[in-house]
């Protein structure tokens, strides 16, 4: 068919199937991504020796440079609190702090990341004692299937270090690049408000 | 797909010489090319960090107005005290940008610099600015395509940023291996008809290292707006930033900027025109509406983008008036 015809002919169909090409390709791992089959020595790999400083331990490890900060924590640490939802920087299930700033793992490559201050939901709590964002998350139920909630308590502890005393208008900001798809967003809000009360007191 | 090798240069003389030696890509936050490599839309043999190398993190004002170097944050912008008192333009725009996490990461220079949106470039066909022969949006899904400066490609220009600093006048410094050169942002962006492969003047291994923004006339005044689907994380449909300076009332100069309407951000020269030397009332600010979308072509499925522009700059006028 050549080009003009295809042109024409182009339908929904057509650009949907287009799409579920794409989502193909993902899985054979460009960056390799959380949850891929990591190949032991894939063609053309280029590792590197690098060390991530991660919840205060440094952590050495040979590393693909491909390899996303999500999928190496994910995958290589055995650090699941760290969530893969669409791995591509557009759900925010993957949040941690980088130097005290929320960002998505999954848009940070492993190799970026050495000499950074890296914090996962495990290095939240000390010992059995909770940090008071997660301690408000619980009590004021702000979660109902909880996928998103480590990225929401990361998101939320990152707005309240920069500003202890926000507005609900600042924790919907905050908080926008998190999403909920149980869409138990006022209970969330709420759980901020508390833990903001909580850390002032 | 190959692996990439990834390099962290301290200078940017260092940068230039690792450019010229392999097929590499610039990498500064890296929250656009990341999705790019993942989608194989490209396939970089090298990576080039630009986070070492020194004096492109910071931002200082001068008397002349305020640098920005190239891999300062979109989050830094959108807080710090200088730009909110002097350029809050600037912070606005930032403000409006994806999410906290995405603008923390992402650079200025990098959200000049980003490729476009649109489903065919990002998706699996083989359109114009991959080599193809076909824009795909001509006869496909384009609700969210150019209406003006479009053809042979159809993409709008993805960045907000990029409207706020074009109102504001600034200017792009760009540094090659064989010197330097500053020019105003306006001439920094490339329409699809001169060169349908690439949005920005930027030629292989050439780096975006300062935005220079002049200071603002005391008595001037602007103002931003993002129009989107939803309330946040998400690009313009259209943005329009003006930027005026008002002397007795009477406009003396203005500058009106579009997002989402464009191949390039879009100043709408004609508005410009309609409404120099005028005061604004009703009628005034209608014209320059009217005078925003004349030149306006549509595509099958996004007239109403024209609605938006012409109805968006109106609005933006009555907030100055």
């Amino acid at each position: 068919m050549d080009e003009k015809r295809k042109r024409l002919t182009i339908s929904r169909r057509d650009f949907l199937k287009g799409g579920a090409i794409g989502t193909a390709a993902l899985s054979s791992g460009l960056l390799l991504r959380s949850g891929v089959e990591a190949q032991s020595a894939p063609p053309g790999a280029k590792i590197s020796r690098i060390t991530l400083k991660i919840n205060g331990a440094a952590h050495t490890l040979e590393a693909d440079n491909r390899w996303t900060l999500l999928y190496i924590l994910r995958d290589q640490l055995g650090l699941t609190g760290a969530k893969q939802g669409c791995d591509g920087g557009q759900c925010g299930a993957c949040t941690v702090l980088i130097d005290g700033k929320p960002l998505y793992a999954c848009m940070v490559l492993g190799i970026a990341a050495p000499g950074k201050e890296i914090l996962t939901i495990e290095g939240l709590a000390k010992g059995e004692e909770l940090h008071p964002v997660q301690q408000a998350f619980v009590e004021e139920m702000g979660y109902q299937c909880a996928f998103c909630t480590p990225g929401m308590i990361l998101s939320a502890k990152g707005l309240l270090d920069r500003n202890p005393k926000p507005s609900e208008t600042d924790i919907r900001q905050g908080l926008a690049g998190n999403l909920c798809r149980c869409a138990a967003y006022p209970k969330i809000i709420r759980a901020v408000t508390a833990a903001a009360k909580r850390i002032a007191s | 797909m190959e692996g990439f090798v990834y390099s962290q240069p301290g200078t940017l003389r260092e940068a230039f010489s690792l450019l010229t030696n392999k097929k590499g890509k610039l990498v500064a936050g890296g929250t656009d090319l990341l999705g790019e490599i993942q989608d194989g839309i490209i396939a970089p043999g090298l990576l080039v960090s630009l986070e070492r190398i020194q004096g492109l993190k910071t931002m200082r004002e001068e008397k002349n107005g305020l640098r920005i170097g190239a891999l300062v944050t979109l989050a830094e912008l959108e807080s710090d005290k200088i730009v909110a008192e002097h350029y809050p333009l600037l912070a606005a725009a930032a403000g409006e940008v994806a999410t906290p996490q995405l603008r923390a990461q992402a650079t200025i220079g990098g959200n000049l610099c980003q490729r476009p949106r649109c489903w065919y470039y990002r998706g699996d066909f083989n359109c114009l600015k991959k080599g193809g022969a076909v824009c795909y949006a001509e006869d496909g899904e384009n609700q969210y395509h150019a209406i003006l400066g479009g053809g042979p490609c159809h993409i709008v220009h993805p960045s907000d940023m990029a409207v706020a600093l074009l109102a504001m006048g600034a200017s792009a410094r760009v540094v090659g291996p064989r010197g330097e050169k500053t020019v105003p942002l306006e001439k920094f962006f490339v329409l699809p008809q001169v060169d349908v492969k690439r949005e920005t003047i930027l030629a292989p291994g050439e780096i975006l290292v300062e935005i220079r923004v002049p200071k603002p006339l005391p008595e001037a005044r602007w103002v931003f707006r993002k129009m989107r689907e939803r309330g946040a994380w998400d690009f313009a449909l259209v943005s329009v930033a003006a930027y005026a300076v008002t002397k007795d009332k009477v406009i003396q100069e203005a500058r009106i900027v579009l997002g989402g309407v464009a191949p390039i951000p879009w100043r709408a020269v004609r508005a410009e025109q309609a409404l120099k030397g005028k005061t604004l009332t009703g009628p005034v600010m209608r014209l320059a509406g009217e005078a925003t979308v004349t030149d306006a072509r549509p595509l099958s499925q996004n007239e109403y983008k024209i609605r938006l522009a012409r109805n968006l700059v109106r609005q933006v006028l009555a907030t100055l008036a």
